[in-house]
C-alpha cells in the first residue's frame, strides 16, 4: 500500500478541474495507454494572457490523479511563462510530497503543462497525429509507418521485429498489415522537384514570413534569416523570443518542423548568436 | 467498518477455530518439543497430530510432511533439494506465470549458470503438456509448476505434468500454495515429488507452511541445524503455527464441499453481474479450468490503483495487475505471458473469495462496482474515443 498523504488522497478522490476545454488555447496529450499513465491538458487564456481555466483528463493511478488536479489548480492565474516555471517538485511539494516510486507522475503533468504552452504558441495539437496502434508496447502509427519507409519493411514479422509493434497480444495485426498496404501504395518520397538553393532560399523565407512570424509575434517575438547554408537555417531570435527560455523548443518543434513540413525534410534550424 | 474482504489469495482470516487450538501455547505449554521434561515433550505430541491433520487433507503419510515457514521457505527447499541431490543436473524448467518465490529464485539461480526453461502459457493462462515434454531433457534436475495461479486462478495438469517427468526420471514440485484447501488433492493417486503449502491462505496464521516431501525422494535441507523435523529443516518449530494448521487443515477437508459450491457460486455471480453490468470488461483466465474461489477481471481504460483506492473508500479489499501497484513500470507478469493487452491488464482487478463471504458482501461489491469504474471512465482521456472506435467495429 502506498503511503500518500491526505492531500493527494483528497485531490484524487475529488479532483479539481476534470473535463476538457473547448476551443482552447493550449492543448497536449501526454504519455500512453500502453504506460499505463497518460493525460490530456486543456487551458485558455484570459484577455490579461493569464490562465483563465485549465482542465485535465486523466488515465492512471491516485498520484497521477492527484497531480493532475494540483497542475491544474496551480497553474490558473498565471501568465504562461509563469506556468512553464512550475516544475514537477512544485506540484508534488503542492501534495505535501508523493512516494517516491510515484514522481513520475509528478512529471507526467510537468510534460503536458510544457507541450500545452508548445501547442499554444504554435506546435500543431497533435503533433505527428499519431495513433496507439500497438496498445500492448505502445507504438503509433506514425512509427510504424516510418519504420516500414525507412527500413523497406514488407511483413508484420518484420514490423515487430523492428518496432515491437504487434508481439504482444496480436490484436493489432491486421491493423499493422493495412499500414503496411498503405505505405507500400505510397509515391516515393522523392517525387517532390528537387529545388534549386535559390528557390529553397525563396521558399524559407516565404514560409518564415507566412506561417512562422505571425504566430511568434503574437507572443511577442521574431525570428530572423542570417544565413541559408545548403539545408541548414541560422537563425537569430528577437523580441520576447531572445529572453524565453523555452526558445529553443519553440525553434525545433514549430519552426523547423513547418520547414520540414512545407518545404524540405532535410532542414535543419539553428540559432546563432543574436 | 467491516471490510469486505475479496483478497483471499493474498492472505485470509485465522479461522476462530484455528485461533483457539493455538493460544494455549503461548501461555501455558510453551515448552520446547524436543526437551526431556512433559512439559516440553507434550507439545511433541501435539505436533505429531498437526502433521497427521496436513497429511489427511493432502492424502499423504504423516512423515512425508515437513514443516518450514512460508510458502516461499517450502518452495526455496524444494528447488535447492533437487540441485544439491543431483548435482550434475543444470537445467530447470517452470512457466512463465510462476509465483516470485520460483521466479526470482530460478533468475538468482540463472546467475550462477543454471539454465532456466520458462514455459509459455496460452491465451487462456493453460499450460501446454506437449511443450512441456519437448523441454524435458537428460540434464533436467527438476519441473515446477504452480497447481493453482495466484492471480487467475487458472489450474495447471500438474499431475499429469509430474508423470511426464517422472518417465524421464526428472523430479516434478508443485506450488499448491493456492490450491490447497480449494480443490481436492490426494498424493496417492500421483507422482508429484514435493508440494508447498502456506499457511496463511487456509485460514492458518503467517509464518507457518509446509513442504510435502514424498517418501523415498532424496531430499537436502535448506535450513541446516538442529534434528527437528527429522533434519529435514533444521530451528526449533513454531508449534502453535503449526498446531494452527493443522486444525486449518481439518477444516478446510469439512469445508471443501462448501469451497466448490457456495463460494464457487458467490464467485460466479461476482464475476457474471460485474461483467453484465460493466461494459468493456473481461474475465483474464481460462473460466472452466480454474479455482472456484478466483476472478480477474479486467475494466478497459482505467487503472487498477485508482480503481482499488475507490474500492477502499468503500471498504472493498482486492488487489490488481496494474504496473503502480506492484511499484514497477509493467504489469503483471501472469497477465502479460497471456498476451492480456496492456489496456486491459493496467485494469485489471482480483477479486477472491473465502468461505467467510457472504451474498450481502457480493450484493455490495456488484452495487458499488459500475459506479467506480464509471467515475474513472469519465476521467480518462481515451475512454469517450474508444467507446466510438468500438461501436464503429
Amino acid at each position: 500500500m502506498w503511503e500518500y498523504t491526505d492531500k493527494v488522497k483528497e485531490h484524487f478522490l475529488n479532483p479539481r478541474n476534470v473535463g476538457e476545454i473547448e476551443n482552447p488555447d493550449g492543448v497536449a496529450e501526454v504519455g500512453s495507454l500502453a504506460c499505463g499513465d497518460a493525460l490530456k491538458l486543456t487551458f485558455k487564456l484570459d484577455e490579461n494572457k493569464r490562465i483563465k481555466d485549465a482542465k485535465f483528463k486523466t488515465f492512471g493511478c491516485a498520484s497521477a490523479i492527484a497531480s493532475s488536479s494540483a497542475l491544474t489548480e496551480i497553474i490558473k492565474g498565471m501568465t504562461v511563462d509563469e506556468a512553464l516555471k512550475v516544475s514537477n517538485q512544485d506540484i508534488a511539494q503542492y501534495l505535501g510530497g508523493l512516494p517516491d516510486e510515484k514522481m513520475h507522475c509528478s512529471v507526467l503533468g510537468k510534460q503536458a503543462l510544457e507541450k500545452a504552452v508548445e501547442n499554444y504558441r504554435g506546435a500543431p495539437a497533435m503533433e505527428d497525429g499519431a495513433k496507439i496502434i500497438c496498445e500492448c508496447f505502445g507504438v503509433t502509427d506514425r512509427e510504424i509507418e516510418r519504420a516500414i519507409r525507412e527500413n523497406n519493411l514488407a511483413t508484420l514479422e518484420d514490423v515487430t521485429n523492428y518496432t515491437k509493434a504487434g508481439g504482444g497480444c496480436g490484436g493489432c495485426h491486421d491493423a499493422i498489415a493495412q499500414i503496411i498496404e498503405r505505405v507500400k501504395a505510397e509515391p516515393k518520397a522523392d517525387t517532390k522537384p528537387r529545388l534549386t538553393n535559390l528557390q529553397k532560399i525563396r521558399m524559407i523565407e516565404e514560409t518564415i514570413d507566412r506561417e512562422i512570424r505571425p504566430s511568434l509575434r503574437q507572443d511577442g517575438g521574431d525570428v530572423d534569416i542570417i544565413d541559408i547554408i545548403g539545408n541548414r537555417v541560422l537563425v537569430a531570435t528577437r523580441g520576447a523570443c531572445a529572453t524565453c527560455k523555452a526558445a529553443d523548443i519553440t525553434l525545433k518543434h514549430f519552426v523547423e518542423h513547418r520547414l520540414r513540413e512545407l518545404v524540405s525534410p532535410d532542414i535543419t534550424v539553428e540559432e546563432v548568436s543574436k | 467498518m467491516k471490510p469486505v474482504y475479496f483478497d483471499n489469495n493474498a492472505t485470509t482470516q485465522v479461522a476462530a477455530e484455528v485461533l483457539d487450538v493455538m493460544l494455549p501455547y503461548f501461555l501455558e505449554f510453551y515448552g520446547n518439543p524436543s526437551s526431556m521434561h512433559t512439559f516440553g515433550g507434550q507439545v511433541g505430541q501435539k505436533i505429531r497430530l498437526a502433521r497427521e491433520q496436513v497429511a489427511l487433507l493432502l492424502g499423504a503419510l504423516p512423515e512425508e510432511i515437513v514443516f518450514t515457514s512460508c510458502g516461499t521457505e517450502s518452495d526455496n527447499s524444494a528447488i535447492r533439494s533437487a540441485l544439491t541431490t543431483r548435482p550434475e543436473k543444470r537445467h530447470i524448467v517452470i512457466s512463465r506465470v510462476e509465483h516470485p518465490a520460483i521466479r526470482a529464485l530460478c533468475s538468482h539461480l540463472s546467475l550462477q549458470g543454471y539454465k532456466i526453461t520458462e514455459l509459455p502459457v496460452d491465451k487462456n493462462g493453460n499450460l501446454d503438456l506437449e511443450n512441456l515434454e519437448k523441454n524435458l531433457t537428460p540434464d533436467t534436475a527438476i519441473v515446477s509448476l504452480m497447481w493453482g495461479n495466484n492471480e487467475t486462478g487458472v489450474l495447471f495438469p500438474v499431475e499429469a505434468a509430474a508423470r511426464m517427468a517422472h518417465e524421464k526420471g526428472i523430479l516434478f514440485h508443485t506450488d499448491a500454495v493456492q490450491a490447497t484447501g480449494k480443490i481436492p488433492i490426494n498424493m496417492k493417486n500421483n507422482v508429484i515429488d514435493m508440494l508447498s503449502i502456506s499457511g496463511h491462505k487456509l485460514h492458518a496464521p503467517k509464518g507457518i507452511g509446509v513442504l510435502y516431501v514424498r517418501r523415498g525422494t532424496k531430499f537436502s535441507p535448506f535450513l541446516i541445524g538442529g534434528h527437528q523435523e527429522k533434519e529435514r529443516r533444521g530451528g526449533t518449530e513454531n508449534t502453535p503455527g503449526i498446531i494452527g494448521l493443522g486444525k486449518a487443515c481439518e477444516l478446510a477437508a469439512q469445508n471443501m464441499d462448501k469451497e466448490n459450491s457456495s463460494v464457487n457460486r458467490l464467485r460466479d455471480k461476482l464475476e457474471r453481474e460485474l461483467l453484465k453490468k460493466i461494459p468493456q470488461s473481461r474475465v483474464n483466465g481460462d473460466i472452466q479450468n480454474r479455482l472456484p474461489n478466483t476472478t480477474n477481471i479486467s475494466f478497459e481504460y482505467v487503472e487498477g490503483e485508482a480503481i482499488l483506492l475507490m474500492m477502499n473508500e468503500l471498504g472493498i479489499c482486492a488487489s490488481s495487475g496494474s504496473a503502480c501497484t506492484s511499484g514497477s513500470l509493467q504489469p503483471s507478469h501472469v497477465l502479460r505471458a497471456m498476451g492480456v493487452p496492456f489496456t486491459m491488464a493496467h485494469g485489471s482487478i482480483r477479486f477472491s473469495l473465502s468461505v467467510y463471504n457472504t451474498e450481502e458482501e457480493v450484493d455490495f461489491v456488484i452495487e458499488k462496482m459500475p459506479a467506480i469504474i464509471e467515475r474513472l471512465r469519465e476521467m480518462s482521456p481515451f475512454w469517450k474515443e474508444s467507446g466510438q472506435a468500438c461501436r464503429k467495429q
